[in-house]
């Protein structure tokens, strides 16, 4: 490379004395003030590193003397929320759902806001399309264990079901069968329960289960198997089976009988929450 | 000289002073200049009826409610794709031109353009035409260089405060917002919006200028790939004007008609596309007549760009075909043809040098490329104006919802449930009766109603879920999958759609 200047013959442009195998730079200059724009970027580049978190260390980063933070900025955003959501947050919590209108803005914010700490608390075991599974209530289905109006599902909600936490928890318990009657015998109920509710069934067993039934468990079930919601006891002749109404599935419910503990939420959420999230799960498609 | 001759990598700006010129492009000009800014600044303030409940200013961006209002013609978010469709018409639009015509769009209709235009009109109205703004310029500060430059800069600032302030008109209703504007309760964004854009328009359009179009705008960059040798563009016929005549005579002619023009255009770089730039610096042959180029410079000094267009097209030309004005009426001057400086193709150079007349224009224009590029457009035209004028007025969509399938009632029914979006677009509130078939064999209720109809407000859309339930054992609940479909009907404009969807059972499982 040499330093001299020189023109280009073609374009009468002087050339900045680079040169590679024949190839020359033209020095066509760049407008001051180009220059200086890329001065004003590394200055405004320093202030910015300045006032806001930048540089990496071994616990985070540097704060920055604006002191601001994305973190700080969500934070900042929901209670932002949050205060405009406290009227009708506030009217919520005090409300009496089962009076409170349809097109009440209350009604309208639990059922948005109802969703949303469903999503949060109970997809776990009622999954997200709060269907249930084995074991845990489908709560979009007309049967309800414990009762579907908006009051039975605050309740539940509030104090749960055969946990320790809650005193006033729902509480029941089916005796485990097998300890106290035979298998045959076991088998026999089982037969019924299946003729209860309408399926396939050896009819010979079912009614000799019958007997049984009406000794063991229709103190609970009722006489006709259609349940207590007093006590949480199913309805038996339905199409809606908790924890499935196979053969096998009866004969083990039976047998070793069963035991779902639901949380209390009372500790948990707050009563514009537990009112929300009734609202939402009434409004499933099974609220009575 | 080139001012690179200092070595320096960088420069400073040099002002430019664009002189004076009439002729045929120049009052195209400024009849596009006044159609273009009518239009920008009227456009909000004119009123459209749409009924008591939707705004009725013609055209509104309104982004809190996400509606786009075009005089007839109402937009919905989910209907995006009516803008982009004109956004890719535009694109294409601008293909179509620039293939035909370079760069017609930054000569012409560039907002750029545009306002710098109207900065200089200004400039020259206040300061002084060409001549007189070099002396201003470098004359010492005295006051009245001080009270003309405080008079430009005012007038300049008005029209840019004008300019940022009609833009948020746009996106607002205009008077209400005139008004809170002006009584300091308009929105903080509006004032930052005129802020800005009263920034940019004075800087841009008073101080930056050609330095946009250069260093700044990727227009330029774009638009060359798009040009190919049948593009009409403006350029110099050097081998009709060189070499440049010095005679006393045509000194004198052009000393009349433009009476101290300066000498010496700022080069600019020559792009090196075959033929033309490169015919321009090859030598050239001595003749036993010159040229008809007299060098008086007319073209350079009217020159928006401060360029040499004898140079040979360059990257800073912007085609506003200025020079083409400022040499005919030289050539006119000295009794020679117009067209020194005209819109030529470079395909035609070879015959011109030869002596032969450069093809029809139509030629030029209409070729494959161009008319491909229209077909396209077209294509997209029509295809928007299809769906503008298909799309039903009751809008509906049926979501099955699919978390879970379906649902077993106690009675061992099926249900499965449905959100179903009604979408309102009339100014007033409309009931919608959502109804199954006749014998379908399954039965339909509506999530927090009873009947079977609902109220939508206007201007709205709503959501409703709909349960559709089949009895235990019929063939929707045993089947997998059976198709369901519901009628949906307005009865105030007794509109009705038939909206399919699939209803699952028990065989899913
Ligand atoms: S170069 Fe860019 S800014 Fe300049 S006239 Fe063309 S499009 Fe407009
Ligand atoms: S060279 Fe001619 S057409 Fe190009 S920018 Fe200058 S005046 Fe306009």
């Amino acid at each position: 490379m040499d330093d001299k200047e020189t023109r280009d013959p073609v374009t009468g442009v002087d050339t900045t004395g680079h040169e590679w195998d024949g190839i020359k730079e033209l020095n066509n200059p760049m407008p001051r003030w180009w220059l200086w724009t890329l001065y004003g970027t590394i200055v405004w580049g320093i202030g910015y590193a300045i006032a806001y978190p930048a540089w990496p260390l071994v616990q985070g980063a540097t704060s920055g003397l604006l002191g601001y933070s994305t973190r700080g900025e969500v934070a900042a955003e929901i209670a932002a929320v949050d205060a405009r959501n406290a009227e009708v947050s506030a009217t919520l919590a005090a409300a009496d759902l089962a009076t409170l209108p349809v097109d009440d803005p209350a009604y309208q914010f639990g059922v948005s806001g109802g969703a949303a700490v469903f999503r949060a608390n109970c997809s776990q075991c009622h999954g997200a399309g709060a269907a249930g599974g084995v074991g845990y209530p489908n709560l979009l289905d007309d049967s309800w264990l414990w009762g579907g109006t908006l009051d039975d599902i605050e309740y539940t909600v509030r104090h749960g079901i055969r946990n320790e936490i809650d005193a006033d928890a729902r509480f029941s318990q089916m005796p485990a069968f097998g300890e106290m009657l035979s298998k045959p015998e076991i088998a026999e109920i089982a037969e019924h329960v299946l003729a209860l509710s309408g399926q396939e069934h050896d009819a010979a067993k079912a009614e000799a289960g019958a007997t049984l039934f009406a000794d063991n468990c229709a103190s609970c079930h009722g006489e006709a198997g259609t349940g207590d919601r007093e006590q949480g006891a199913p309805d038996l002749t339905d199409a809606i089976w908790l924890y499935s109404g196979t053969r096998e599935a009866v004969t083990e419910t039976i047998t070793n009988a069963r035991f779902g503990v639901m949380p209390a939420w009372g500790p948990r959420l707050s009563d514009a929450e537990i009112k929300a999230v009734t609202l939402y799960v009434h409004q499933l498609g099974g609220g009575e | 000289m080139n001012e690179s001759s200092s070595g320096s990598l960088y420069a400073a700006r040099e002002p430019i002073f664009p002189k004076r010129v009439s002729g045929t492009f120049r009052r195209l000009k400024w009849w596009i200049l006044g159609i273009t800014l009518a239009i920008y600044y009227i456009t909000p303030w004119i009123r459209w009826d749409r009924g008591p409940s939707l705004p009725d200013q013609a055209v509104l961006v309104d982004l809190a409610h996400r509606r786009f209002y075009f005089f007839w013609i109402q937009i919905w978010p989910h209907e995006f794709y009516f803008v982009a469709g004109l956004l890719i018409m535009a694109g294409i639009g601008l293909f179509i031109f620039t293939s035909a015509l370079g760069r017609v769009w930054c000569g012409y209709a560039c907002p750029q353009t545009v306002w710098t235009d109207l900065f200089i009109l200004v400039e020259r109205w206040i300061e002084g035409d060409r001549n007189a703004r070099v002396r201003l310029w470098n004359a010492p500060w005295s006051a009245r260089k001080a009270r003309l430059r405080l008079t430009k800069w005012l007038v300049w600032l008005m029209i840019a405060v004008a300019t940022g302030g009609a833009w948020i008109f746009y996106f607002a209703d205009a008077p209400t917002l005139l008004r809170d504007f002006l009584t300091f309760q308009a929105p903080v964004v509006a004032y930052s919006t005129v802020a800005v854009l009263t920034v940019t328009t004075f800087i841009f359009g008073g101080f930056m200028r050609e330095q946009i179009c250069i260093y700044m705008c990727p227009w330029p960059r774009i638009q060359a790939a798009m040009m190919d040798p049948d593009t009409l563009t403006v350029a110099y016929r050097d081998w009709r004007g060189e070499p440049r005549g010095k005679g006393m005579r045509r000194r004198a002619v052009a000393a009349e008609t433009y009476a101290g023009g300066e000498t010496g255009g700022r080069r600019s770089p020559v792009i090196p596309v075959p033929g033309l730039a490169q015919a321009a610096a090859a030598p050239v042959p001595a003749r036993e007549t010159p040229g008809d180029c007299i060098d008086c410079n007319a073209c350079v000094n009217v020159c928006p760009m401060g360029i040499d267009i004898r140079d040979g097209q360059q990257m800073a030309c912007i085609t506003c075909a200025l020079c083409i004005d400022a040499c005919d009426e030289v050539m006119v001057k000295i009794g020679k043809p117009r067209g020194l400086i005209d819109y030529l193709a470079l395909s035609d150079e070879p015959r011109e040098r030869a002596g032969e007349p450069p093809r029809p224009i139509r030629q030029h224009v209409f070729r494959f490329r161009t008319l491909l590029y229209t077909a396209i457009w077209a294509v997209f035209g029509l295809g928007l104006l299809w769906a503008l004028f298909v799309r039903p007025e009751i809008d509906v969509t049926v979501s099955p919802i699919r978390n879970p399938q379906f649902v077993t009632l106690s009675d061992g029914a099926v249900r499965n449930a449905y959100d179903i979006r009604l979408r309102n677009k009339h100014g007033d509130e409309r009931p919608f009766r959502i109804v199954l078939p006749e014998g379908s064999g399954l039965a339909l209720t509506l999530e927090g109603a009873s009947g079977n109809e609902v109220i939508v407000p206007a201007d709205m859309t709503a959501l409703h879920r709909v349960y559709v339930t089949a009895p235990a054992g019929s063939a929707p609940a045993s089947a997998d999958a059976s198709p369901v479909s519901f009628r949906i009907t307005e009865p105030v404009s007794g509109e009705s759609v038939e909206v399919g969807s699939v209803f699952n059972g028990k065989g899913s499982e």
